[in-house]
């Protein structure tokens, strides 16, 4: 819902009327079979942010549907509505030729809807049979749990669909794509025929992702509806049948998979001509000679403790040079927070050393580490990123404000100075120094924050996730950011889950498993394939 | 030191800490903050004089005590799931009203800013260490009880999964607020017999009774680490303290103001982390956007 909500960015954009008479086609009306979804003219509001406006959506029976659009296009505002988890300000929802408008979350779930939540919605410190039966227990003598009913239910369930798991584990000693499959089990076990999967793929693995569609083809197979959000354009591609696109909480487009392209799709979302792949255009500007030996970043035996006690990061040693990408792949959860973090003097460090430009950094603090010349786009731009409240200007600032200050005291003319040709530069929308950053979409706060990790002096960048939950207008720009600041020889360390990016980007790409580096390769002779592989651990590499 | 009279003095000392801790336990478990056990316990001491006062059985006592916590928890459920205010203030302010409450109806119903009258209560006889309470059988079973409600039952499960991911429950048609309701009233009347059982064993109500008891049970809550079980041992530990300062006394040994803070330096050990990690319920305290 807070994702949704901050569309708001987008209302005011002079584009919009053009693409609104390009993309209200009238929508195939379907013929013979009852649609399993049909919504039509949905309006929601949270305050002033209009999350859908007159959004419609229409799932044929046996069909994988995908659901695209940018951040906070008003996708999951409509699928929350499906599942009864809001009710729409006007407009009906139909399912499989049923009005049910405005009907609850048990109502949703007790005609066949399931929907799988991007964040899970499941409860760590309970097994996957209770989290599999909560809600809907079977009681024997009245009152009691049945434990043994619930696990066979569960096995049985695993049998018939192939997502195997044990049923006595606790949801938290689950790896992401476990857990990923007790949401789908937890769906099908409440009996659900129609399936909402809202950016299923966003922490799994290629190898997982592959097991998902073939789960998901199985499924369809079978007779149920699955409808896919998503903003991964291969994955559309791959997987439906049918396509809708949601731009600005309206629905601008609904086409079939097969009379479509990648680049049809991203324009449809974006409203205009975007480049989908990075690519390297920007050549390293006049630096024939190689730089001196010791400059750039340098890690040498690094080993960091994590919270249980256990090495989450053994003995890495790497380099990244100026005018170099290091892009470090890898399934999130094997060190890459922890390195990024003992980096930037977030996280003690057990063993080891730091260098920037040949000057050892492993003990120093935050302020000490910037002032060495590092910058660091946190991966998690709420909780490390920005302070939300604060406005665009005073974000522009936050870990530099000595440079705006005058004996002790903030210069508010120097401040919006540099808002303002920050704002202009970056193309941070809507251009108002002095909103308060929650108000901005998420891709808007990311360039916040990217144009003041960016804009002060530093000659190692440490980008983490720098474009997660970005639209994919945004998301060129950043890359565009990065590509220009290893053109200025700049030495930046790439972290992303997205390994398309990764691999777009960078020089040379490692990645991560285990808290080691499964393996170095320059990212020339890297696919997604080959590096799918060292993710999940069935290759082990040349670095150790 | 006779160990009989060490065993079953602790044990009645320990009786109202097991309900108001079995209370706190699952109100917490729930996600709902449980400082009031203090306010629940008093109100349930004096609401229980009053019913024994005018009827002149302790049962009814029993029940009129149990309505008087659960007023006092529905009150604070009130604030806080329906008008999701802060659970520490509210619990703060409920512990206060019930102060006031009580004293104010000791005024008016017996015309004292001290004590009631005495009225009846269960088996008076100190020798037999008050073993012939029903009360005190009921408060060495609770902590079992509620064990098995939690951990073995469809609503156990529930208020499990509320306190830690109330999302998860909602998105399958949990209703978290009914869990709470329900997890908050129940504290309010577990809380409220262990005032109960204070006030009939000493067979009045006196201002401010309770004089602390609720925090030392939320101190054991969390000794606990949100476990039933677990929970009553630290009662019953806290109880031992306690007991061992009473018969102490006049030996000098160690001043009793130190015993008197071993519940509370106990709690701030486990919470440091000593004793294993000390993991709140995820969602405890949180309010619902």
């Amino acid at each position: 819902m807070r994702e949704e909500g901050r569309g708001k960015g987008e209302e005011g954009e002079p584009g919009n009327q053009t693409v609104r008479a390009l993309s209200v086609p009238p929508f195939p009306l379907p013929s013979s079979p009852v649609p399993a979804i049909r919504m039509d003219g949905i309006d929601k509001s949270f305050g002033a942010i209009r999350a859908n406006r007159g959004a419609s959506l229409e799932v044929l029976p046996g069909e994988i549907h995908a659901l695209v659009g940018e951040n906070g296009a008003g996708k999951s505002t409509l699928m929350r509505i499906l599942g009864g988890l809001m009710k729409p300000d006007a407009g009906h929802v139909e399912v499989n030729g049923r009005d049910v408008t405005g009907w609850s979350t048990s109502e949703a779930i007790a005609a066949g809807i399931g929907i799988v939540h991007q964040h899970f919605m499941l409860v760590p410190t309970l097994s996957v049979a209770e989290n599999l039966v909560l809600g809907a227990e079977p009681k024997s003598r009245g009152i009691v749990l049945d434990y043994k009913r619930a696990a066979d239910d569960v096995r049985t369930l695993s049998n018939e669909t192939g997502l195997v798991i044990a049923p006595e584990r606790l949801i938290s000693d689950l790896s992401v794509g476990e857990a990923q499959r007790v949401e789908i089990l937890k769906v099908l076990f409440r009996g659900a025929r129609i399936l909402v999967l809202d950016e299923p793929t966003a922490v799994l693995s290629p190898p997982e992702v592959r097991e998902l569609w073939t789960v998901l083809r199985r499924l369809r197979d079978k007779g149920d509806t699955i409808v896919l959000i998503t903003h991964r354009l291969d994955e559309v591609v791959e997987i439906s049948s049918t396509i809708s696109v949601m731009r600005a909480g309206q629905t601008v487009a609904r086409v079939k998979t097969s009379e479509t392209t990648p680049g049809e799709i991203a324009r449809l979302m974006v409203g205009r001509e975007v480049s989908l792949s990075a690519g390297k255009r920007v050549q390293p500007s006049g630096r024939s000679a190689a730089p001196p030996p010791d400059q750039g970043l340098e890690v040498l035996n690094l080993s960091v403790m994590g919270s249980r006690g256990t090495r989450v990061i053994d003995n890495i040693s790497f380099s990244v040079k100026p005018g170099e990408i290091f892009g470090i792949a890898g399934v999130e959860g094997n060190g890459q927070t922890e390195l990024i973090e003992a980096l930037a003097g977030l996280r003690a460090i057990f063993a080891g050393e730091i260098l920037i430009d040949g000057t050892d950094i492993s003990r120093s603090s935050v302020a000490q580490r910037h002032d060495a010349g590092l910058s660091h786009i946190p991966e998690d731009r709420h909780r490390r990123g920005l302070i939300l409240e604060y406005t665009v200007a005073n974000n522009l600032i936050l870990g530099v404000q000595k440079d705006f200050s005058k004996r002790g005291i903030i210069d508010k003319t120097l401040v919006m100075e540099n808002a303002l040709r920050e704002i202009t530069s970056f193309d941070i929308r809507p251009p108002n120094a002095l909103l308060a950053a929650r108000a901005l979409s998420g891709g808007n706060q990311q360039k916040v924050v990217v144009a003041r990790e960016m804009g002060r002096t530093f000659s190692v960048l440490l980008a983490s996730q720098p474009t997660r939950g970005v639209d994919v207008g945004a998301i060129e720009f950043i890359h565009q950011q990065l590509l220009e600041a290893r053109a200025e020889g700049k030495a930046i360390l790439l972290v992303s889950a997205e390994l398309n990016e990764v691999l777009a980007l960078s020089d040379r790409v490692a990645v991560m498993y285990r808290g080691k580096f499964a393996v170095v390769m320059p990212s020339s002779e890297a696919s997604e394939e080959v590096l799918g592989e060292y993710m999940i651990g069935t290759k082990k590499g040349n670095a150790a | 030191m006779n160990p009989i009279s060490f065993g079953t003095q602790m044990i009645r000392i320990a009786v109202p800490y097991l309900f108001a801790a079995s209370g706190g336990v699952v109100a917490e478990r729930a996600g709902i903050v449980s400082l009031t056990l203090e306010g629940f316990m008093l109100s349930g001491a004096f609401a229980a004089v009053l019913g024994t006062n005018y009827s002149g059985s302790p049962w009814v006592g029993v029940l009129c005590g149990i309505l008087g916590g659960l007023i006092f928890s529905l009150i604070h459920a009130v604030a806080t799931i329906r008008y999701r205010a802060d659970q520490v203030v509210v619990g703060v302010a409920i512990n206060l009203l019930a102060i006031g409450v009580t004293r104010f109806f000791l005024k008016l119903f017996f015309a004292s800013s001290s004590n009631s009258p005495r009225v009846a209560g269960f088996g008076g006889n100190i020798n037999a260490a008050g073993f012939d309470n029903p009360l005190l059988w009921l408060g060495l079973i609770v902590a079992p009880v509620m064990a098995f409600v939690i951990y073995k039952t469809p609503f156990g499960l529930r208020v499990r999964a509320v306190g830690e991911h109330p999302d998860a429950a909602e998105s399958v048609g949990v209703s978290v607020k009914r869990v709470r309701y329900a997890a908050v009233a129940l504290s309010g009347m577990l809380a409220a017999l262990g005032g109960v059982y204070l006030a009939l064993d000493q067979h009045q109500f006196t201002d401010q009774m309770t004089a602390g008891r609720g925090f030392i049970a939320i101190s054991a809550v969390i000794f606990g680490r949100w476990d039933p079980i677990r929970a009553a041992l630290a009662c019953l530990l806290f109880a031992a303290a306690e007991t061992l300062q009473i018969q102490l006394q006049g030996s000098h040994a160690i001043p009793s103001q130190f015993i008197e803070m071993i519940p509370y330096a106990l709690v701030i050990i486990a919470l440091a982390g000593v004793v294993g990690r000390a993991v709140p319920p995820a969602a405890l305290g949180k309010v619902e956007a």
